[in-house]
């Protein structure tokens, strides 16, 4: 079973890698809209690669008012 | 389509159409690639009846008020046709806003009965001023078997055999109560009557028909003045069909224009954007020689269709760009916010007409369109039949403020006379927005003169809506402003919130506070965030009753700063 923090290090290593940004610039509390400079529509392309990375499905009103990586990494341990 | 002419109100125009069109589909619903639901305009009609039978017997009498909180999906149409077969008003609430704003505008519009989605409700119920609710009835839908719904019904079960009796409306009653902004401050409750709907469905239907085999693909919000209006009323009194997306996702968005041969759908420039940037890239990873031909082929289609859109020719030159979009999509409807001139040029010219236009909620939907007789990427188009446009107090080159009559303007804000006389004076709606025609009749728009910024998403945001989340912050004085608004400049776009900071004496703006301004902040929702702050020397003008004399200090600021004195957040 995956633990949680190992769920959140995938996932920022996975943002890292579909934003093209250096992995170490970005922390659990991050706001990821700032830091990456994206929009809610781009936050929703990382979502699904998420999905399929992890083999859950989330839906839309699941990311609604998240905005930290780390509590994105709740709701996708909730579901794994 | 039904001749709108004949009818009173929503509710008779709706019951006509949904025996009309009978065996036509109405409704499907998919959730991601999955269909879940397809109705006709018969079933949609059984569905909606008890719901209405058990409204009646739950004493949901006429004038009533009942809110909906949903995403798109059917529910929301069936319980809105309900709503308006008992006489019900209908309080559409975006569910995006927090738990505590719906609970903030329930109860300003004093809704006896919310429908509302589970997921929603509980977030509501986890409110901490949920005990405030006076909602009578609330309705859940897709709700688990026994959860615990704080006294709620489970929408599907909420339903009673026996005709409901149906009640006629007249044309200046009450139709639906819509908040153009929110909930900090003072909540702006649009009171629109059945004949504001109708007009309003007569003018763009003139334009833009719909009919049996349309099928409109619901994006924006239903509770949004426009797909309440093209992604409900419109094709309905049509015979067209709407379909129901359960996700905002890019790539399933995609799809369903090629399943469902998607004809019309309206967007916020936000998602035409990266419609645009998603093709852009896709082009970009031709080969030199395909990439060449195209360039020439689309070329060749702006050349042809200079005048006037000629969709099958653009199809013919085009056909791999129209198969992506289903190969049937007539137009790209967008609004609700400023969208770049270059962006809609960029779908005219592969043969994908943009049709823009220029709206508020005060006004029903839309004030002005694009006929695309020729299209034009530089202006919001004409105003639509029945509509009158003036520019109030033009300066040398002709920009003012843009005022409307017409029979779609609202008939009031709720519950705020004083409000009310501010906004439509003599007849005539001041929309606080900026513009003025060109010589073709075309209205350009320039900016604003009201303290608001609109994003790319198509949400309004009034400072003073959010100014409640800094309450506590340790500074002397703040206030939010949209930049635009202290520096106006004659153009839409590129807007930005800033915080006003008036520091205590000998207070230094350090890490700490900055962190709690950015903590605070995180607080909103991203779209409604401020983007920069402005150090102020100054104490801010006040009334008598110690209220911010916003305008006073807007005009102090612009006067002594230059907007490069922001700092970004």
């Amino acid at each position: 079973m995956q633990t949680p923090d190992q769920t959140l290090d995938e996932i920022l290593s996975l943002a890292a890698a579909h934003f093209k940004v250096p992995r170490e610039k970005l922390s659990p509390d991050d706001d990821f809209f700032k830091t990456l400079g994206i929009d809610s529509l781009q936050t929703l392309d990382l979502l699904t690669k998420l999905e399929n990375h992890f083999h859950v499905e989330l839906p839309d009103y699941e990311l609604q008012g998240v905005s930290d990586f780390r509590t994105l990494a709740a709701r996708i341990q909730a579901r794994i | 389509m039904l001749d709108l002419r004949q009818y009173t109100c929503l509710g008779a125009a709706l019951r006509d159409a949904l025996d009309r069109f009978s065996p036509e589909v109405c409704l499907i619903e998919a959730e991601r690639d999955r269909e879940k639901l397809r109705l006709t305009y018969s079933d949609f009609k059984e569905i909606a009846l008890p719901l209405a039978r058990a409204l009646e017997d739950a004493d949901f009498d006429p004038n009533d008020r009942a809110a909906i909180v949903m995403t798109n999906q059917s529910k929301w149409l069936i319980s809105a046709y309900a709503i308006f077969y008992c006489g019900g008003v209908l309080v559409p609430l975006d569910y995006k806003l927090t738990a505590a704003e719906h609970l903030q505008l329930l109860a300003h519009s004093k809704a006896k009965v919310l429908v509302v989605e589970y997921h929603l409700w509980r977030s509501i119920m986890q409110s901490p001023d949920f005990h405030t609710i006076a909602t009578k009835i609330v309705l859940v839908t897709e709700a688990p078997l026994g959860a615990d719904l704080a006294g709620g019904f489970r929408w599907e079960d909420f339903k009673r055999k026996g005709a409901p009796d149906f009640v006629m409306r007249q044309k200046d009653d009450i139709a639906c109560i819509v908040y153009s902004s929110g909930t900090g401050g003072r909540p702006k409750g649009c009171v629109l009557t059945h004949e504001n709907y109708l007009e309003q469905c007569r003018s763009l239907t003139a334009w833009y028909p719909f009919w049996p085999g349309v099928r409109y693909l619901s994006i924006l919000p239903t509770n949004h003045a426009i797909d309440f209006m093209v992604g409900f009323i419109g094709p309905f009194v049509c015979g067209a069909c709407v379909v129901h997306l359960r996700t905002l996702r890019p790539e399933f968005v995609r799809d369903a224009f090629v399943r469902y041969r998607i004809t019309y759908v309206s967007l916020v420039p936000m998602i035409v954007k990266n419609l645009e940037r998603g093709l852009r890239a896709k082009f970009d990873e031709l080969p030199l020689w395909k990439r060449t031909l195209l360039n020439s082929t689309i070329a060749i289609n702006r050349a042809l269709t200079k005048r006037r859109p000629n969709v099958k020719l653009s199809r013919m030159l085009l056909p791999n760009v129209h198969r992506g979009f289903g190969g049937e999509l007539l137009a790209l409807i967008t609004g609700g916010a400023f969208i770049e001139p270059s962006t809609m040029q960029f779908f005219y010219d592969l043969g994908i007409p943009v049709v823009n236009g220029y709206g508020l909620t005060e006004a029903g939907t839309a004030l002005t369109l694009n006929d695309l007789k020729p299209f034009r990427a530089d202006t919001v188009g004409k105003p639509l039949p029945g509509v009158e446009l003036r520019i109030l107090s033009p300066d040398s080159e002709g920009v003012g403020e843009v005022a409307a009559r017409s029979k779609t303007v609202m008939s009031h804000y709720l519950d705020d006379p004083e409000l009310t006389l501010e906004t439509i004076v003599d007849g005539w709606l001041l929309t606080g927005d900026l513009g003025r025609f060109e010589k073709h009749g075309h209205l350009q728009l320039f900016g604003r003169k009201k303290n608001m910024i609109v994003t790319e998403g198509g949400k309004n945001i009034y400072p003073e809506d959010i100014e409640t989340v800094f309450d506590g912050l340790p500074v002397k004085e703040y206030a939010v402003f949209a930049a635009n608004y202290i520096w106006p400049k004659k153009e839409l776009g590129h807007e930005s919130l800033m915080l006003v900071l008036r520091l205590e004496q000998n207070q230094k703006l350090d890490g700490k506070l900055l962190e709690d301004i950015s903590m605070r902040n995180r607080r909103l929702p991203d779209f409604k965030r401020v983007n920069a702050y402005f150090l102020w020397d100054k104490d801010f003008p006040r009334t008598a009753s110690m209220k911010i004399k916003r305008q006073a200090l807007a005009e102090e600021i612009g006067k002594t700063a230059e907007r490069t004195a922001i700092t970004a957040l």
